[in-house]
C-alpha cells in the first residue's frame, strides 16, 4: 500500500514540477508587471529600480534557477499585490473552494443516485423521460449565464437571497446551485446507464432467483456495482471543480481560489499565480489518490500491489 | 422412470415470444413437461432451441418486455403459478425452486463475499440472520467440497476457480433443500474433470434431498450420465421425449439420430484417420520450449516465476495432425501463440524446415505467416465485424502480395468459400450474418487464402454446438486429404481429437505428460493424468459401473 502511494507521489513530483515551468515561462509572457504596479507617469528609472527589487531584470533562465533555489527552502515569493508570502494568499482562498466543491459533488451525487436509479429502474417511463430531460438540461446549461440570470431573478427581482460575497448560510445557496448543475447533470446519465447494465447483469438474475427483493436487489446489488463507474466520473468532475470554479466564483464575488488565480493573472502578480496552480496541483494530486483508494475499498478485485 | 408419481413441477403448452424489433419471435411453442421427486430431466438442445426460455418462465425471469409468456399453465406441488401473487412466486425463488447458471463468474455479484451471497438467501426467507446464517453457510461450504470454508467464506468470487464457483452457486441453490433445482449448463464452461466432480456432487446432493433436477444441457453425454427422462428440444419445440435409455439407444427423431451420430465415435475404423506411413518429412521441430512469467517484478525482492511452458519439445511431419490436449491453464494455447510468435518464449527454439523460428527478423517471419496460418476459438472475435466476407478472405492476399495477381483475387475468394463448403454470394456478406458454424469456416478460407503448409487450430470447434463441430472436423480432414495439410490441433476435449489427430500430445501444467500415437493415447494411456481425462468423459446413467463408451452402444 505504501509503496503503491510512494510510487504515486513521485510520479506527481516529476508532473507537477513539469507543470511549474510552464506556468513560470507562461506568466512572464504577459508583460511586465511594472506596468501595473507602478503609477503611469513613473520614471525609466523608478521602473528599473523595481525590476532589480524584484529580480525582473534578470535573464529569465537566471529568475527560473533562483525560483527553483526558493523552491527548496520552501519559499514562495512574495505577493506583489499584498506584501506577503504569495503561498499564504493562495492557501487563504484554498478552503473556500474546497468548501464549495465538496458541497456541490456531494449534492449532486447523493441527488444523481437517486434521480438516476429511479430512472433506471423503468427506462421508458415517464419519470425516466423527464429525469433525462432536466438532466441534459443541466449538464449542457452554461453556467455563467444560469448564474447571471440567478442573481437577477432571486437577488434582484424577489430580493430573496444576497448577490455575491460571503458571510451567511444564503450566500452559499446560489454558488452551490449553479455549481452542482453541470455535475448532476451528467451524473443523472452515468448512474441510469450504469444502473440499467447492472439491472439486466447476470447476477441480478441471481439475485431474483434467490428471491431477494426488488427493493434489496436495486440497492444492495446494481447500485453498489454502479458506483464505481460513477465515482470514476464524480472524481473527474470534483477535479474540475477543486482547480478552481472560476466563473462561478467571479460572478458571485466567492474569494476562492478561482478568483484568485484569475486575478493574479490579471495584475501581473507572478508568484500568486505560481502558488495557486502549485497549490491546485498538490490538491488534485491528493484526490485522484483518494479516488484510486475508494475504488480498492469498493471493489474487491482491485487491490493495489506493494512491490 | 417414475412416471406415475404426482409431479412436483408442470408445465402445460407454454409458449413464449420475444419481442424484436417489430415482428414478435417465437422462442418456445407449446412445451409440455413435468419432473417428479429425486429424479432428473435432461432439457436437451443446441443453442438457440429455447431449453433455457421453458425454465426461466418458471422462475419469472423473463423480462416482460421483451419476452412475453403468451400461453400455458405452469404447476407447483399443483397450484398454478399465474394465480400467485407476486409475493408468493418470490418466495418460492430460493426456497422452493432454485437455479444453477452455466457462467458462475457473471453470474455471482463480484462486489460481494461468496458468504454474504450464501447467507442472502436465509435472510431473504427468513431462515436465519447473523452468526447464525454465517455458520450455516460454512457448513454448506464444506457440504459442497470447499476446503477450508471458515476462511474462504470470506472471500469474493474472482478468487475461487471455476469448478470451486460453481460449487458456490450449487450452495446457494442447496441452501434451503428446495424440491427442485434447475441446472442451466452447469458444466459447460468447466474443464473435463472438473465437469465429472460436479455432475457428481449433484448426484450426491439429489440422493442425499431427494430433490427434482431438471438439468439443461447441449453435452449428450452429460444428459446420458444424469437423466432419468430426456426431452430433446429445437426450435422452441420439443422434437423426442421419453426415459434416457430408450431416447439414447433407439432415437425415433431425425433430429435426435444426427445428434448422436455427431458424438465422436470410439471403434477404430476411424473415417479421418489414415495410416501413419501417410505423414510426411517433418516440417516443424519444436526443440525445449519454456515460457516463464515474472509473477512479481519488485526493485529488491526476489522474482517468483510461473511457468506457463515448461520444456516441451515434439515434430509435425507434413500431412499430419498433431493433437494438443490438456485443461485450461495446462499451456497448450502458450504453445500455439509461442510458435506464431504473438508470445515471445523464455527459451528454446522451433525449427520450421530447419530455420529456427525466435531468431526471424520481421521480413522472414512475414514469409513465415504465409506458411504458417492460425484459427481461433472465437471466429466473431477474430474478424473484424465491418469487412465483408470477401475483404476477410482477401487480406492475407493484401498483406503477401507475392501470391496472385490483384485481378484474380475475386476467383480465388469465391474458389476458397467454395472449398470450405460456402457459396460464391456469400462473399458480399457481412460476418454478423453468418451462424457460428459458417463462421469458422470463413476463418478457415482466411487462413487458406496464402495457400499455407501448417494451420494451427487453437480451440476451433469448441465454441460450436456438436452437430457442427462434426461438420468443421470433417472439412478440416477432407483439406487434409486434398491440399497435403498439416494440422496442430489444440483443443481441451480429448473425444474430438480422437477423430482426427494421428498424434496426441497430452500436457498438463505446461509440461508434457503423455505423447504418442492417438490409438496408443486412447487405448493404453500411460499416465494416470491421460486416464483420468479419458475417464472423466462421463457414463450412461442405465449402465452406471460399465467402463463403456456412450457411442459405442449407439454405433
Amino acid at each position: 500500500m505504501f509503496g503503491y502511494l510512494g510510487k504515486r507521489a513521485l510520479h506527481s513530483v516529476v508532473s507537477v514540477l513539469g507543470l511549474l515551468v510552464l506556468v513560470f515561462f507562461l506568466t512572464r509572457l504577459t508583460g511586465d508587471p511594472s506596468y501595473l504596479f507602478l503609477p503611469l507617469d513613473a520614471t525609466p528609472q523608478a521602473r528599473e529600480a523595481f525590476s532589480t527589487l524584484h529580480g525582473f531584470d534578470q535573464p529569465l533562465h537566471i529568475q527560473f534557477f533562483n525560483y527553483l533555489g526558493d523552491l527548496l527552502h520552501l519559499d514562495f515569493g512574495e505577493s506583489l499585490r499584498q506584501n506577503r508570502s504569495a503561498m499564504e494568499v493562495a492557501l487563504e482562498a484554498f478552503p473556500q473552494t474546497l468548501k464549495l466543491a465538496v458541497l456541490a459533488i456531494f449534492l449532486a451525487g447523493a441527488l444523481a443516485l437517486v434521480v438516476g436509479s429511479l430512472a433506471a429502474a423503468k427506462p421508458g417511463s415517464l419519470f425516466d423521460r423527464f429525469a433525462s430531460l432536466v438532466s441534459l438540461a443541466g449538464a449542457s446549461a452554461p453556467d455563467f449565464w444560469i448564474a447571471i440570470v440567478g442573481i437577477l431573478v432571486f437577488a434582484v427581482s424577489l430580493d430573496l437571497l444576497p448577490t455575491s460575497g460571503t458571510g451567511s448560510a444564503a450566500h452559499w445557496i446560489m454558488p452551490i446551485g449553479v455549481l452542482m448543475l453541470r455535475p448532476f447533470g451528467l451524473l443523472v446519465q452515468v448512474v441510469r446507464g450504469t444502473m440499467i447494465g447492472a439491472l439486466s447483469s447476470p447476477y441480478v438474475k441471481t439475485a431474483r432467483a434467490k428471491g431477494v427483493r426488488r427493493q434489496k436487489i436495486i440497492f444492495s446489488h446494481a447500485l453498489r456495482n454502479s458506483l464505481l463507474p460513477v465515482i470514476t466520473v464524480a472524481g473527474d468532475l470534483a477535479t474540475s471543480l477543486v482547480n478552481g470554479a472560476v466563473v462561478v466564483e467571479s460572478v458571485f464575488g466567492w474569494p476562492g481560489i478561482g478568483k484568485l488565480m484569475i486575478d493574479a493573472i490579471i495584475q501581473r502578480d507572478f508568484a500568486v499565480v505560481q502558488s495557486t496552480v502549485l497549490v491546485t496541483a498538490c490538491a488534485i494530486f491528493i484526490l485522484n489518490i483518494a479516488i484510486d483508494l475508494l475504488y480498492a475499498v469498493l471493489d474487491p478485485r482491485i487491490r493495489y500491489q506493494t512491490s | 422412470m417414475t412416471g406415475t408419481a404426482d409431479p412436483i413441477l408442470e408445465v402445460r403448452g407454454l409458449t413464449v415470444d420475444f419481442l424484436s424489433d417489430r415482428d414478435p419471435v417465437r422462442a418456445v411453442s407449446g412445451v409440455d413437461f413435468h419432473v417428479s421427486h429425486a429424479e432428473t430431466l435432461c432439457i436437451l438442445g443446441e443453442s438457440g432451441s429455447g431449453k433455457s426460455v421453458s425454465t426461466s418462465a418458471i422462475m419469472g425471469l423473463i423480462d416482460t418486455p421483451p419476452g412475453d409468456i403468451v400461453a400455458g399453465r405452469m404447476f407447483f406441488e399443483g397450484r398454478d403459478l399465474a394465480t400467485m401473487t407476486e409475493e408468493e412466486r418470490r418466495d418460492i425463488n430460493g426456497r422452493k425452486i432454485a437455479m444453477i447458471f452455466q457462467d458462475p463468474l457473471a453470474h455471482l455479484n463480484p462486489v460481494h463475499s461468496i458468504g454474504r451471497q450464501i447467507a442472502e438467501v436465509f435472510e431473504t426467507h427468513e431462515v436465519a440472520t447473523g452468526a447464525d446464517a454465517k455458520r450455516r453457510v460454512v457448513d454448506l461450504l464444506r457440504r459442497v467440497g470447499i476446503p477450508d470454508p471458515e476462511h474462504r467464506v470470506d472471500q469474493y468470487p474472482h478468487q475461487f476457480s471455476g469448478g470451486q464457483r460453481q460449487r458456490v452457486m450449487i450452495a446457494m441453490a442447496i441452501a434451503l433443500q428446495p424440491s427442485v433445482i434447475i441446472a442451466d449448463e452447469p458444466t459447460t464452461a468447466l474443464d473435463v474433470s472438473v465437469q465429472a466432480q460436479i455432475l457428481d456432487l449433484l448426484r450426491d446432493l439429489q440422493a442425499e434431498y431427494g430433490m427434482a433436477l431438471i438439468l439443461i444441457t447441449h453435452d449428450l453425454e452429460v444428459a446420458a450420465s444424469m437423466a432419468d427422462r430426456v426431452m430433446v428440444m429445437k426450435g422452441g419445440q420439443i422434437v423426442e421425449r421419453g426415459d434416457a435409455r430408450s431416447v439414447f439407444t433407439r432415437p425415433q427423431h431425425d433430429y435426435t439420430q444426427k445428434l448422436l451420430s455427431a458424438l465422436p465415435h470410439a471403434d477404430d475404423t476411424d473415417k479421418h484417420r489414415r495410416s501413419a506411413t501417410g505423414a510426411g518429412e517433418p516440417i516443424l521441430k519444436v526443440e525445449n520450449i519454456v515460457k516463464r512469467y515474472a509473477l512479481s517484478t519488485g526493485l529488491f525482492g526476489a522474482a517468483k516465476h510461473v511457468h506457463a511452458v515448461n520444456d516441451i519439445s515434439f515434430e509435425v511431419n507434413r500431412g499430419e495432425t498433431v493433437g494438443i490436449v490438456g485443461e485450461s491453464g495446462s499451456g497448450k494455447s502458450s504453445v500455439a501463440r509461442i510458435l506464431l510468435r504473438l508470445n515471445e518464449p523464455t527459451s528454446g527454439r522451433a525449427l520450421y524446415k530447419g530455420d529456427d523460428i525466435f531468431r526471424m527478423d520481421q521480413r522472414e517471419l512475414l514469409k513465415l505467416r504465409r506458411k504458417m496460418q492460425m484459427v481461433f476459438q472465437d471466429p466473431y472475435g477474430s474478424m473484424n465485424p465491418r469487412m465483408d466476407v470477401r475483404s476477410i478472405i482477401s487480406e492475407p492476399l493484401r498483406i503477401h502480395r507475392d501470391i496472385l495477381p490483384k485481378d484474380r483475387w475475386n476467383d480465388r475468394v469465391v474458389e476458397l468459400l467454395e472449398l470450405v463448403g460456402l457459396k460464391a454470394e456469400h462473399a458480399k456478406r457481412h460476418i454478423h450474418q453468418f451462424s457460428g458454424g459458417q463462421r469458422q469456416r470463413i476463418a478457415i478460407a482466411r487462413a487458406l487464402a496464402s495457400d499455407p503448409e501448417l494451420i494451427v487450430c487453437d480451440e476451433a470447434v469448441s465454441a460450436l454446438d456438436v452437430s457442427i463441430q462434426a461438420q468443421v472436423i470433417d472439412l478440416l480432414a477432407d483439406l487434409r486429404t486434398r491440399l497435403g495439410l498439416s494440422y496442430i490441433f489444440i483443443t481441451h476435449d480429448l473425444p474430438i481429437v480422437r477423430h482426427f489427430a494421428d498424434r496426441i500430445i497430452v500436457m498438463k501444467q505446461g509440461e508434457i505428460v503423455e505423447q504418442g500415437t492417438t490409438q496408443a493415447i486412447f487405448t493404453t494411456p500411460q499416465h494416470s493424468y491421460t486416464r483420468s481425462l479419458l475417464n472423466a468423459t462421463p457414463h450412461p446413467k442405465w449402465e452406471t459401473g460399465a467402463a463403456s463408451h456412450l457411442s459405442v452402444r449407439i454405433s
